[in-house]
């Protein structure tokens, strides 16, 4: 990842290139940093919780922070906290599923789209359709067809966001191909899959990049979004947006069961948005203050 | 002028044409029988193959999608399954809500995105900038619903000034009815806002290092003007473009946000539409919102051609 942001003929040893962005862009460096914070949440968390997220203990429900359950329990009695760090691994898959998934159909696509003028012609009517009406909306009417599974909210996002990083790698396509060094390319001889795979995909995979930090971050919101509004995650599956919504029925007297899952759905959204922000500008120069 | 509004307007329909085709097609494939869901698990099938008769729906595909048609270009959606009414008399029901709650949304948006976006580029690198960037990061990283549930907990509970849901019409009281959408119009304008922000202090940073900028403050002009009306008005171009995604990411926020504060809005429509496999109404609702989703990009596209001169459309 990091290797993408540094200059080629920029010297030094591999310690001083990696560290590089961190020193150049404290943006990207605490968005970095929480990001860490939050994967390991992930991994370690529940070694550490050490209670069943799905455990039902009837004798304290509804608990106010406690020692024994530090941001209190549910209208089942099940542990805010093991059930928010249970959340963090869904967040996190879903916004690595979409994120590759769209970065595999905006090279895959957006390359073919830029390059075969005919095939841009469909490929961009379907893409404005899907752009026509809101994402959530869209995403709701997918999820009507498959049905509630964590798979399929991925592959509802996945379509949902796929077409903006089409229209990224396509636009960038688009610029590229015009430039000398491809009709020198073709010239010596060279094929279509060559000059799209090591002339013109290169040039697309920076903006790209940055796009998809960004889905990831629509991806995690959209998840919660969905599963709050009951069209997501099926229920009792501890994601974050379906911790918030059974605590929605709770909130005048127990607040607390918000307040785990909503905080760190921030804090991730935030650290990855500060990562995309972060490497947009030590990509663009021109954004750099 | 009006031939280029007309001529967009024109190029609405094929794409509603294809949208609908698109849901058409999903509703088709959808797994669960509307007759069945009316009728409950305890029906006989011979009463729900007689439903399914009298809704249409054991006519194939083809038939099925032309009628339709055939009956919407004359305006007749059909029938709700469920609430027993005409489509188009359920959704104008419920328009007024979603419009001014966009609405109200849209202008917390601008009101709060723009100043502050001028304010960080004017003073830039300086604690101010960096104070409405950090803000602006982190209304970005709330999502609607989860601020809605904050500051029904943090605001109108505590002190009782604004409903924790419900919507008054706004003839019958409209104090109230601004009271009612107050706080679902902040949560759904606020991160809103700090995109504004961004996308407004970028717009600004850009002009201001121009060199007929330099030139106003050399002749010295007032550093007030040279904001106003030399940089602002040529800044607008992204800044309208950003305020038209916006207002199209406003209209499918409002189904969180009705749901949160329980308005009856048509975000809340759809959402027990689709969990009722209630297909007239489902089908309506999404060419309704697309309808308005296209309206707003003409509206945008229209705003170009009043700030900027250049720009024509032929």
């Amino acid at each position: 990842m990091t290797t993408t942001t540094v200059k080629p003929g920029a010297g030094g040893t591999l310690r001083k290139r990696l560290w590089r962005p961190f020193r150049k862009s404290p943006t990207f460096a605490s968005g970095f940093v929480l990001v860490v914070i939050i994967v390991l949440v992930s991994i370690v968390g529940p070694w550490l919780t050490q209670i069943d997220p799905e455990y039902m203990d009837f004798v304290s429900i509804l608990q106010p922070p406690t020692a024994a359950h530090p941001f209190g329990t549910d209208e089942f009695g099940r542990d805010i906290l093991s059930r928010t760090v249970a959340g963090s691994r869904i967040s996190l898959i879903v916004g690595a599923s979409v994120t590759g998934i769209t970065l595999v159909l905006g090279l895959v696509l957006g390359l073919i789209s830029g390059f075969y003028a005919r095939v841009d012609a469909v490929l961009m009517r379907v893409m404005d359709m899907l752009m026509a009406f809101p994402a959530i909306l869209l995403a709701i009417g997918v999820m009507s067809v498959l049905g509630p599974r964590l798979e399929n909210v991925i592959a509802a996002l996945s379509i949902v966001y796929a077409p903006r990083s089409v229209r990224i790698v396509r636009a960038q396509v688009i610029a590229t191909k015009q430039n000398e060094y491809v009709d020198a390319a073709r010239a010596l001889g060279a094929s279509d899959a060559r000059v799209l795979g090591r002339h013109i995909a290169m040039n697309s995979f920076a903006p790209l990049v940055v796009q998809e930090t960004f889905i990831f971050a629509y991806a995690i919101i959209a998840e919660a979004t969905l599963s709050f509004l009951g069209a997501g995650v099926p229920a009792g599956i501890p994601s974050w947006g379906n911790i918030i919504s059974d605590g929605r029925a709770f909130l005048e007297t127990s607040p607390w069961m918000i307040m785990a899952p909503g905080a760190l759905l921030a804090i991730t959204v935030l650290g990855v948005n500060l990562l995309g922000d972060g490497l947009r500008d030590l990509i663009d120069p021109r954004m750099r203050s | 002028m009006t031939t280029y509004i007309l001529r967009r307007l024109v190029a609405f329909v094929p794409t509603m044409f294809g949208i609908s085709f698109l849901v058409f097609l999903m509703l088709y494939f959808v797994p669960g029988d509307p007759a069945q869901m009316i009728l409950g698990v305890d029906a006989t099938p011979a009463a729900v193959q007689a439903l399914q008769v009298s809704m249409g729906l054991d006519q194939p595909f083809v038939p099925r999608l032309l009628g339709w048609y055939g009956r919407a270009v004359q305006g007749d959606f059909g029938r709700s399954y469920y609430l027993n009414r005409s489509v188009v008399e359920a959704i104008a029901e419920r328009v007024p809500v979603t419009l001014q709650l966009t609405g109200i949304g849209l202008i917390i948006a601008i009101l709060i995105g723009v100043p502050a976006g001028i304010i960080a580029s004017v003073r830039q690198n300086t604690w101010i900038d960096a104070l409405v960037m950090g803000g602006a990061m982190l209304g970005l990283a709330l999502p609607g619903f989860l601020l809605g549930l904050l500051l029904i907990f943090f605001v109108a509970l505590p002190t009782g000034w604004f409903p924790t849901g419900g919507y008054v019409p706004l003839f019958q009281d409209p104090l109230g009815n601004l009271r009612s959408l107050a706080l679902p119009g902040l949560s759904l304008g606020l991160a809103q806002g700090a995109l504004i922000a961004r996308m407004t202090r970028s717009s600004m940073l850009e002009v201001l290092r121009l060199d007929y900028v330099r030139t106003a403050r050399a002749k010295g002009l007032h550093e007030q003007i040279i904001i106003n009306r030399h940089v602002l008005a040529n800044s607008l171009i992204p800044i309208i473009t950003v305020i038209g995604i916006v207002a199209g990411v406003l209209l499918g926020g409002a189904i969180a946000i009705e749901t949160v504060f329980t308005l009856p809005g048509v975000g809340r429509l759809v959402i027990s539409a689709v969990k009722r496999r209630d297909y007239p109404l489902i089908q309506g609702v999404i060419l309704f919102i697309t309808f308005s989703y296209l309206a707003v990009n003409l509206v945008v596209d229209l705003l170009y051609m009043m700030v900027n001169p250049r720009v024509r459309y032929s």
